[in-house]
């Protein structure tokens, strides 16, 4: 225990004094803004100073940024057609709406042409082969676009899937295609850690876990033949507690996923994990997916420190035996609790050469590190060359919270959720608590 | 720090105390005379160790804090203000400051299922705590009614006990 105690020495160290940075940068940062807000211009927006701009967040040097649309609420996932309209997806209805269509029709960075339409609500969004997809919690849906990306039959869409159980926790369907006509949908694991009685101290974990045999993983299905359910599709990769944030990367030809790491290490086991270790672990890991992948949930989690499989302690774990030799290693590991909720491999010219095919992240911010501070709340960036990672990553957007006591305190003004790129290689996050969207660009 | 704090704990000890005695909270109808309990079937039954003064109800939030920073902040924060969409929050709502026996058996029983406050939907998994003792719950619960804006009497491990016995 003191080893492993040892281990977060150094990271909790470094912690600290970037917090204390952050917390030295915004108070200048907050000054300058004062003195600049409502002159400051595009070029200001991207100065790398560290100074969060107009529209709120901070970036990189060169890159820019405009609130797209505002007032959305819950908007999760967000897709573009090839003629740039804008399609997002919202979790909870906005004036009888779940799906909104957005154009830019003067060019400004802002929609100005906004419309409603699908009653049901959800999370998924992606735009393939003239057919646009959205997902309930339960079903798949796609609605025909015409030659100018208008929604032929707003109120009669085709159901592609039906029947994906949906109970109360990780009921959220992402979905993705890959250029084969192949649907890719999350059907999470209702439940943190597979125990006997969800979340309860004491309760033993089940082994095999019966969940896994309809939930906890990825699932394949035909994109064009309407009501498929369990049955007509082949459960594509297995072992994955809950996924979001999920993109067909074009370079590997490949499924790449998010996995939401499993909660409550310090509830469930007090005198294994202290509250520490609990907020650390385990962390949010990104796999890269063929048929009968397996991420190894519920039985192990992955420790970014140890850089091992861990046994959980529900199947009789102590945080340092490991296990899961059947499951397969992340392909990267990130801070426990961060919430990966959007994941876009990025194909575009515009931004610098070190962006192409390289994966943005967006972290909709922690819960499960309280008491420790919250964290998150950020796009983050990771360098891809060869279909592998190759660098670490770094935060590409932040300030999404409003502040670094928003973030500590999980009071976030904005959650990011949903990613996507534009025709003119800009790329788009949205919010899903206030529903904003934000388009940043990059001018040299 | 400390200072603050006991000054702080007895002021809210003292407002509850206040309530207790004056009986003006809203928290459950029809007003009871002190020290009687009356439990769903509608059996009146004298409660023990109800004499509970300031200095009971003061210890026992101090005590209830502690419960609520091991058993209850991990899912519905430090400031009890939950999590957007997936805990609720536990300020003012009819949950906390209404009927005791719902109330505590939440805590016995956990709770599932949709519920709605202010407009916004919850529908994660609170699990039972019913290996917490009355004492705990009793504490834990006074702590929750008497912070975070919340105003509702306290509860008594009596109370506590008296609600385990009938809930399955
Ligand atoms: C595992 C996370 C978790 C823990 C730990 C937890 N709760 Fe909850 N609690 C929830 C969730 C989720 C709900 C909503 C359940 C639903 O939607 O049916 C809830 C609902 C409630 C409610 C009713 C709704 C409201 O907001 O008024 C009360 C009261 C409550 N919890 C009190 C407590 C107390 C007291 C503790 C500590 C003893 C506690 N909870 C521990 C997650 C948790």
């Amino acid at each position: 225990m003191k080893k492993f105690l040892a281990n977060f020495l150094p990271v909790r160290a470094a912690w600290l004094i970037l917090c204390g940075c952050i917390l030295a940068f915004s108070a200048c940062a907050g000054d300058a803004a004062r003195d600049t807000s409502k002159v400051a211009t595009a070029a200001d927006n991207g100065s790398g100073t560290g100074a969060p701009n107009d529209d709120g967040l901070i970036l990189p040097a060169g890159f820019t940024v405009t609130t797209f649309a505002e007032g959305l609420g819950k908007a999760r996932h967000i897709a573009v057609a090839p003629d740039g309209t804008v399609f997002v997806k919202l979790a909870k209805l906005k004036d009888g709406k779940g799906i909104y269509r957005l154009r830019d029709t003067n060019g400004d960075g802002k929609a100005d042409a906004i419309t409603g339409f699908g009653s049901f609500t959800g999370t998924g969004m992606t735009v393939r082969s003239g057919y646009l997809y959205a997902s309930s919690d339960e079903e798949v849906f796609r609605y025909k676009l015409d030659d100018k990306n208008n929604v032929v039959n707003p109120d009669q869409p085709e159901k592609i899937v039906t029947g994906l159980l949906s109970r109360g926790e990780h009921e959220a369907k992402a979905i993705t295609l890959d250029y084969d006509g192949n649907l890719y949908v999350n059907i999470g694991a209702y439940s943190n850690a597979c125990q006997v009685q969800d979340r309860t101290k004491g309760s033993p974990g089940m082994r095999p876990c019966p969940i896994l045999d309809s939930a906890g993983g990825i699932w394949k299905f035909k994109a064009d033949k309407p009501g498929q359910t369990y049955g007509d599709g082949v459960r594509y990769a297995t072992g994955l507690r809950n996924v979001v944030g999920l993109d067909w990367n074009k370079a590997t030809n490949s499924l790449f996923v998010m996995q939401h790491g499993r909660d409550q290490l310090h509830d469930l086991f007090p005198d294994m994990y202290d509250q520490k270790q609990s907020a650390e672990l385990p962390a949010e890991c990104m796999y890269e997916l063929h048929q009968g992948s397996n991420g190894g949930w519920p039985y192990i989690y992955y420790d970014e420190f140890q850089k091992k499989k861990i046994l959980a302690p529900e199947f009789g774990g102590d945080g340092k035996k490991t296990a899961g030799e059947d499951a397969q290693d992340p392909v990267m590991a990130f801070p426990g609790h961060l919430a990966p909720n959007g994941l876009l491999f990025y194909t575009g010219d515009q931004f610098p050469a070190k962006y192409k095919n390289g994966a943005f992240i967006a972290f909709h911010g922690s819960w499960n590190r309280a008491p420790e501070p919250q964290k998150g709340f950020f796009v983050v960036f990771v360098p891809f060359q060869n279909g592998k990672p190759s660098g670490d990553w770094e935060v590409f957007a932040d300030n999404f919270s409003g502040s670094p006591a928003l973030t500590a305190s999980g009071r976030a003004q904005h959650r990011p959720c949903g990613l996507a790129q534009a025709p003119d290689g800009s790329i788009y996050v949205t919010d899903d608590s206030k529903g904003t969207i934000w388009k940043i660009s990059y001018k040299k | 720090m400390i200072g603050k704090w006991t000054v702080l704990c007895s002021m809210a000890g003292l407002l509850s105390a206040c309530a207790l005695l004056s009986m003006t909270a809203k928290d459950d109808a029809p007003r009871r005379p002190y020290g009687v309990l009356q439990n769903a079937t509608g059996i009146k039954q004298h409660t023990t160790g109800v004499k509970q003064n300031v200095t009971g109800i003061k210890a026992s939030i101090e005590r209830g804090k502690k419960v609520y920073a091991e058993q209850c902040l991990s899912c519905h924060q430090v400031d009890a203000m939950g999590v957007s969409g997936m805990t609720p929050p536990l300020v003012k709502t009819k949950w906390v400051l209404g009927d005791k026996t719902t109330l505590v058996q939440i805590v016995l029983k956990g709770l599932t299922g949709e519920i709605e406050i202010d407009g916004d939907t919850y529908h994660n998994v609170m699990a039972p705590h019913s290996e917490l003792s009355n004492q705990q719950i009793a504490d834990v619960l006074t702590y929750v009614r008497s912070s975070f804006g919340n105003k509702a009497r306290a509860i008594t491990p009596a109370e506590v006990a008296a609600i385990r016995a009938k809930t399955k």
